[in-house]
């Protein structure tokens, strides 16, 4: 493959997009997909078959306004249509060229789309995401072929450290920095990771950038594999995403088959190719060593660590690990460069995230946005707020691994610093608003038993630790709890993230000394007066009985 | 041959020590007569790093370092016995009793459990937690052996004896948190197992009364965890 | 080397197996094949019981114990036959607090068993999950495969009464 060639397959596939005037793409990820948008795409094909309607119908990616599901859009006006049953087929196909009936249409003249900046998402939901042809069309593969051609792999670690790209899988690890320490271990095997067992309830930015753009993370993956002198990588997926391991496989043979993925890829020495693995539902094995374990084919303990992987990973070889999201920014950072990626965001939290908003917001979705984004602007202008008759009252990041964030830090920018500041964490990217519905202790409950259960057992803190703590949990919300239960509660929660053996059982406290932090008097009122002021709990039932 | 590795020295509770590099914490400070408890670590096997008993604070860092699996570095001031760590070693023993059922007056092992050992050494006179009383079989369906999962902790010392110097990997744990459970083949009596060579290692390393042998009942258990560097020594011909 | 002249006999003469085999040999009958053989098996004999443990652990050369002890730690995994029809409710966090755990509840009520659970007569599983992804639906259910957003208590009542009918 060279420049020439793909800028020819580009072309071609451009031509056929444009021979016809009109086209009806259709969200076909995982949201819409549930809500039978397969259906809606074979009713729209038949329905322009039946007119002869000169269109195209294409299935895509997700197009980020979950809630409103089924999506179409209608190329190349860019209309936005919501909430498409069968039956707006026919009227939709004999309207192509006029003004769609204004109960489907939605204006994307909103805050939803006016503050969003798409790197990670920029072809979801404008690209067949099983069409390879496509992505090319879309300026994919660019990056792979320049960094074969163009560029030593010294010159590619630089460029992603200049780009100030940092772990999106949660923890914030400079991803230049690791690429740099990897491709620096002497080894005569290396391997690439990526790990895409997103765990964390409330998320699934990983899962929609897989379904609606795989061959993106495919050639983050192949760069960094150059990068770091690996020859195979592996991509660690969730069994619980069927439809994005299929896009993937249909990826990878694409891949290998314009050589993309094999050996000699693009006419150069370097081969590479990428397995997927299915993980078996076990949150741990989003940890490192975990995940390595598993791939071995072994319990997902994680070890300590020293060694890291960087150093000792996969079958004790070098092993660089990085999230879907990392990877899917690889391509843009070095078509683009990394100074043009590092202009984006904050001070020390370069480029976009992604982030899953969902919840009790008018606006459930996926959205991406700069780095430094107020949580104001993402909850209130994007989210649209909090459904009528409520009133907002905390925002969850970081999965069981983050915090609640109350309403006076609303105006706080959203950076990995920052999140850690008021107790929480960047996480992978779930958001969850909750309003005065929701008890912040049982909250708090519901991430302990979270963690319990997914505690590997290996270490005492963590399985121990996190089943004593859900049961002083329990005994406050169902009204048996004393007071003398609060002091130890956070004698465990010091001493199980002070002496867990991973991250899971190192973080496992957190929702519990973020609710503390914000919401302590919500916990004096279950364990004092056996009430629960959202209603939740089943202390309140106690109390009426005694009253 | 690789080249041997180089002498580091190092501080252990303002102790000078001088260490070869590939000796953890753990072994440099017990060469140098400075106890730090474990339970999980037996010379001779694997280390896992699981009971976090050797949790070390290391000067310069703010996390916690397992002892048993750290190595040493030149100029490393290692503390082993702050109240901060002794307070996480107390819980962490409390956690351990509250979590299943060990009632030292009627096991097997009373006198010569290093659970009840370690409890000793730290002063543990009662234990704060809600006691989690799980209901937990017993197998005796060994002829020589037997299994009680009340007063196992899960420190996987007979998994991986079974596994790295008999060889017969028997052993192994079944679920995973706080329902893990030790388990012969596939969840079989331990009576019924094809790969189990009735060596009794297991026994020997138990730290509890969890495994036991069925003859010795009473007082007389007597475990030897120590031949395992015997073998080691015997067989990998060391020093 | 090991060899794979002492593969084990299949367990039946069940066409199935072949495909099973098949997921071995793409590794190599290599030890770290164990998982995505374990899904292989689960995908076309809907649970793994003991003759399949046996036979998958044998042909890979892990000991039973071990193969036991994977097969029970990751929770995709089932050792008991599914019943006729599953019912998964997700307890993501988004879910949760839009009334997942009520869910939960009116199913475990209404089937008379508890999560994780299938029916005496093996009509009926009950399945948590705890993120399906489908966070924008919330509370999202899957029945038989298919997921359901923005399901209400009636909503649910109905579809598992449909399938006691």
């Amino acid at each position: 493959m060279t420049f020439e060639e793909l800028e020819q397959i580009a072309t071609d596939a451009r031509a056929a997009k444009e021979t016809f005037p009109r086209a009806l793409n259709v969200c076909v990820a995982a949201g819409c997909l549930s809500l039978h948008s397969d259906a809606i795409k074979s009713a729209l094909e038949k329905e322009v078959r039946r007119r002869g309607a000169n269109c195209r119908v294409a299935g895509t990616g997700c197009m980020g306004l979950c809630s409103l599901g089924p999506l179409v859009t209608r190329e190349p006006d860019g209309h936005l249509l919501k909430n498409v049953a069968e039956s707006d087929a026919p009227e939709i196909v004999a309207k192509l060229n006029s003004a769609m009936p204004e109960r489907l249409l939605y204006s994307r003249d909103q805050p939803f789309f006016q503050r969003q900046t798409a790197i990670v998402l920029e072809n979801s939901g404008r690209i067949d995401p099983e069409k390879i042809e496509e992505y090319i069309a879309a300026y994919g593969y660019q990056a792979l072929l320049h960094a074969l051609t163009d560029l030593t792999p010294a010159q590619i670690v630089q460029e992603v450290s200049k780009s100030g790209l940092r772990g999106r899988g949660g923890a914030g690890y400079p991803t230049g920095l690791k690429w740099g320490t990897v491709a620096k271990t002497i080894g005569t095997t290396k391997y690439v990771i990526c790990n895409a067992d997103e765990g964390d309830p409330g998320a699934f930015m990983d899962r929609s950038v897989l379904e609606s753009d795989p061959h993106r993370v495919l050639e983050g993956m192949i760069v960094a594999g150059y990068a770091v002198g690996a020859n195979l990588g592996y991509i660690y997926v969730r069994a619980e995403y069927p439809l994005a391991i299929k896009r993937l496989q249909v990826a990878i043979r694409d891949a290998r088959r314009l050589g993309f993925l094999g050996s000699q890829i693009c006419n150069t020495k370097f081969s590479f190719d990428i397995e997927i693995r299915i993980g078996g539902g076990a949150f741990v094995c989003g940890e490192e060593t975990a995940l390595i374990a598993s791939i071995e084919g072994r319990r997902g303990t994680p070890r300590p660590r020293p060694p890291f992987p960087a150093q000792s990973g996969l079958w004790e070889m070098p092993t660089l690990i990085n999230n879907v999201e990392s990877f899917a920014n690889i391509p843009t950072i070095l078509r683009r460069g990394g100074e043009w990626y590092a202009s984006l965001g904050t001070n020390k939290s370069k480029g976009t995230k992604v982030f899953a908003l969902c919840g009790k917001v008018r606006n459930v979705g996926l959205i991406e946005v700069p780095m430094g984004t107020p949580l104001r602007q993402i909850i209130f202008d994007i989210g649209g707020g909090v459904p009528e008759g409520h009133r907002f009252k905390a925002v969850q990041t970081g999965g069981p691994s983050g915090g609640c964030i109350p309403e006076q830090f609303l105006d706080l920018p959203v950076d990995y610093e920052s999140l850690k500041e008021v107790g929480s964490i960047m996480g992978s990217g779930g958001m969850i608003v909750m309003d005065d519905s929701a008890c912040m202790v049982n909250v708090a409950r519901y991430f302990m038993e979270f963690c319990m259960s997914e505690s590997c057992g290996k270490c005492i803190p963590c399985r121990a630790g996190t089943a004593q703590m859900f049961e002083l949990l329990t005994r406050m919300t169902n009204g048996t709890a004393k007071l003398n239960d609060l002091d130890l509660l956070e004698e465990l929660c010091d001493m199980v993230s002070s002496t867990s053996l991973c991250g899971l059982g190192q973080s496992a406290p957190n929702p519990v000394l973020s609710t503390l932090r914000y919401f302590r008097e919500e916990y004096m009122e279950h364990i004092v007066r056996k009430h629960c002021r959202a209603g939740v709990c089943e202390c309140n039932k106690l109390a009426e009985v005694s009253a | 041959m690789s080249p041997a590795p180089a002498v580091k020295t190092l501080l252990i509770d303002g102790k000078d020590v001088s260490a070869s590099g590939d000796q953890t914490i753990l072994g440099a400070a017990r060469e140098n007569g400075i106890s730090i408890p474990t339970l999980c670590h037996l010379d001779g096997l694997t280390e896992v790093g699981a009971c976090r008993l050797c949790l070390v604070e290391l000067k310069g860092s703010t996390r916690l370092q397992p002892a048993c699996v750290m190595l040493v570095e030149e100029g490393m001031e290692v503390t082993t016995h702050t109240p901060r760590l002794q307070k996480y070693r107390r819980m962490i023993l409390e956690l351990l009793f509250a979590e299943r059922n060990h009632v030292c007056s009627v096991c097997v092992a009373n006198n010569m459990c290093e659970l009840q050992d370690q409890a000793e050494a730290h002063g543990i006179t009662h234990v704060r937690f809600p006691y989690r009383s799980p209901s937990l079989p017993v197998d005796a369906s060994h002829e020589r052996f037997a299994l009680d999962h009340n007063r196992c902790i899960l420190c996987t010392r007979c998994v991986r004896v079974c596994n790295e110097i008999e060889g017969a990997h028997t052993w192994d744990l079944l679920g995973r948190g706080v329902n893990s459970l030790l388990i012969s083949d596939l969840h079989e009596p331990w009576g019924e197992s094809d790969t189990c060579t009735s060596c009794g290692k297991c026994v020997q390393v138990c730290p509890t009364g969890a495994l036991f042998d069925k003859s010795k009942v009473g007082g007389k258990v007597r475990k030897n965890p120590d031949f395992l560097s015997y073998l080691n020594e015997m067989r990998e011909g060391l020093r | 080397m090991l060899t794979n002249s002492k593969m084990p006999p299949l367990p039946s003469n069940d066409k199935r197996w072949r495909i099973v085999t098949g997921t071995m040999r793409r590794h190599g009958f290599a030890r770290d094949a164990l998982i995505e053989t374990l899904h292989t098996v689960q995908e076309y004999f809907g649970y793994l019981d003991k003759p399949s443990l046996r036979f998958v652990a044998a042909s890979l050369h892990v000991p039973l114990s071990q193969a036991y002890g994977v097969a029970t730690f990751y929770h995709y995994f089932t050792l008991k036959p599914p019943g006729k029809h599953t019912c998964l409710v997700c307890l993501g966090t988004a879910c949760y607090i839009t009334g997942a755990g009520q869910l939960l509840a009116a199913a475990e009520a209404s089937l008379n068993v508890k999560a994780g659970e299938t029916t005496p007569d093996g009509n009926v599983s009950l399945v948590s999950a705890r993120c399906i992804g489908s966070c924008s639906m919330a509370p999202a259910l899957i029945f038989d495969g298919e997921t359901a957003g923005n399901v209400s208590e009636t909503v649910l009542r109905n579809k598992l009464q449909g399938w006691n009918n």
